[in-house]
């Protein structure tokens, strides 16, 4: 199955959905150096976010959090993509300054669950459920 | 979002990874406002220069952009830019004291920038060293005060960039049109008037009252009295610290004002009326210290002009100083302080002039300070939350302390 979504930042990746319906700020809610999630009001607390496909519906907090998907990138603890409902500019910018795949405003979210594998075609714009 | 053929090449990679990152971040933010197309611009600021803010991974961002192979007179800034404040004085952070690791760190930061092109002033006043746009240009600018002096004062167009965001305009030379670039986002929604005339860091207390009060919309001011250059900056500086104010219109004073709407704003009796004690109480309200005197008085946010500098010269004049006093500026500002004596003063009196950095991006609550006295309410706003320290909120010649 095919979804349609608007590209944000290109490429291509497959992996494993992890999914919250809370906003996520990187700055201070995700250990850069391991890709575990420690905002400890957030419900991904103690999961691990490195080589999944996040699908969140934003990022919140410091645009310093744009960096610090960079470095989970460069420390290779970063998601394979990145899903969002609705893309704002820290996880954005964040996405495309480190080379992972995002995509935003999918036309559905039906089957876009925990542990589904998933394909992120940031290039056409689509999510294929494999 | 609509892209010209140069526009596609830059986003295809033609002019390298550097030069394609960066479009692709225009493109994302301008898809993500609902932007129609990129706009030229005359000028960039950016933010996210202070080691303490963007820490290894910001350097490590930096300096892959810088090493991109196909770095070439296409790829590094197309338009004059300037960076904001660092976390320490770049040249003279041993003798003031700064953590040498630190400053180390912050300039290879600013070393990373140079290498795209970026000048190395470090200054959240960058119109008081020559990075001057004109009336109505379209301009991206990332430091919250320079935003509001920049659009207010001198009637550039810009929105309140990101730190990735304004680099990469300064690398394209374009920015998304949104926001503040179109004329009709540029009208005032909060008339206030004020009851009597103010002066000094009452306009810091206004700005920080007022940006409470409308957040990230635009106020019309009514004034009892004309302003300086200098109480515009505290105004702006204030406005944008608490609120997200971009641009404000001040009746008489700035050049956008009579297009503003004010007579809407009257017909919807859409305005509040600000009294001296109000300004009063505030002055009182930013101060959270008990105690009656600062360890470091720190002057200068955003970065003191050559006047601030002077005044500051003649009230310290042949004194002995008890207290540290910084006076943060940027090093233009410095060399003609330099030249005028005022800079001998101050140091002779046992201040310095520290350049390049300031109280809210510099590690002071590394250094061993309690208590900062400040005549800035942007930072009587931050000081306490970014470094967790005390703030005393007064004018400079109350401030400063002398050795009896």
């Amino acid at each position: 199955m095919v979804i349609k979504c608007r590209t944000i930042s290109k490429g291509k990746a497959r992996g494993e959905l992890i999914v919250s319906n809370e906003l996520l700020s990187f700055l201070g809610g995700v250990n850069p150096n391991t890709g575990e999630v420690i905002d400890s009001n957030h419900e991904l607390k103690g999961k691990f976010i490195k080589d999944k496909i996040l699908f969140i519906p934003g990022g919140k907090g410091s645009t310093v959090g744009s960096y610090v998907i960079f470095q989970m990138k460069k420390n290779n603890v970063a998601p394979r993509a990145i899903i969002c409902l609705n893309a704002e500019p820290i996880i954005a910018t964040g996405a495309i300054i480190s080379d992972i795949p995002m995509v935003d405003l999918p036309e559905s979210t039906e089957g876009l669950v925990n542990g589904v594998k998933v394909e992120v075609n940031g290039e056409d714009g689509e999510i294929t459920i494999l | 979002m609509y892209l010209n053929k140069e526009e596609e090449r830059m986003y295809d990679g033609f002019y390298g990874d550097t030069v394609r990152k960066s479009m692709e971040i225009l493109v994302a933010l301008g898809d993500i406002y609902d932007a129609e197309k990129l706009v030229n611009i005359t000028s960039a600021q950016i933010s996210g220069v202070s080691y303490k803010t963007i820490g290894d991974a910001g350097l490590e961002y930096l300096e892959d952009l810088a090493s991109d192979k196909n770095l070439n007179r296409e790829s590094v800034a197309k338009v004059p830019s300037t960076l904001n404040p660092a976390g320490t004085d770049l040249d003279n952070w041993e003798s003031l004291g700064f953590p040498p690791k630190f400053s180390k760190k912050q300039n290879e930061i600013v070393d990373a920038y140079g290498m795209l092109g970026i000048s190395k002033t470090c200054t959240c006043t960058p119109y008081l060293v020559g990075n001057v746009p004109k009336f109505r240009d379209h301009v991206a600018w990332s430091e919250s005060s320079a935003v509001a002096y920049v659009n207010s004062v001198i009637g550039a167009r810009t929105n309140r960039e990101g730190g990735p965001g304004a680099l990469a305009a300064a690398i394209c030379g374009k920015t998304p049109m949104y926001g503040y670039h179109l004329e009709e986002n540029r009208k005032a929604n909060l008339l206030i008037e004020l009851e009597t005339p103010i002066s000094g860091i009452d306009y810091g207390a206004l700005g920080y009252m007022v940006g409470k009060e409308v957040g990230s919309g635009v106020p019309y001011f009514v004034l009892k009295n004309d302003s300086t250059n200098t109480e515009l900056k505290a105004l702006g500086a204030a406005l944008a610290s608490s609120g997200a104010v971009a641009l404000y219109h001040i009746e008489n004073e700035t050049p956008e004002y009579d297009s503003a709407g004010k007579n809407e704003l009257i017909k919807n009796n859409n305005k509040i009326l600000i009294t001296d004690s109000d300004i009063k109480n505030t002055c009182e309200n930013l101060t959270n210290s008990s105690k009656n005197e600062a360890d470091l008085v720190c002057l200068g946010c955003p970065h003191a002009s050559l006047e601030e500098i002077k005044d500051i010269a003649n009230i310290v004049k042949n004194k002995e100083i008890k207290n540290d006093l910084w006076v943060c500026t940027s090093i233009n500002v410095k060399a003609a302080s330099d030249r005028m004596g005022y800079t001998k003063i101050i140091e002779s009196a046992g201040g310095h002039i520290v350049c390049d950095t300031c109280m809210v991006v510099a590690p002071i609550e590394d250094m061993g300070y309690e208590t900062i006295g400040v005549n800035s309410a942007k930072a009587a706003n931050y000081v306490p939350s970014m470094c967790g320290l005390d703030v005393i909120f007064d004018e400079a010649k109350n401030l400063i302390k002398f050795k009896s």
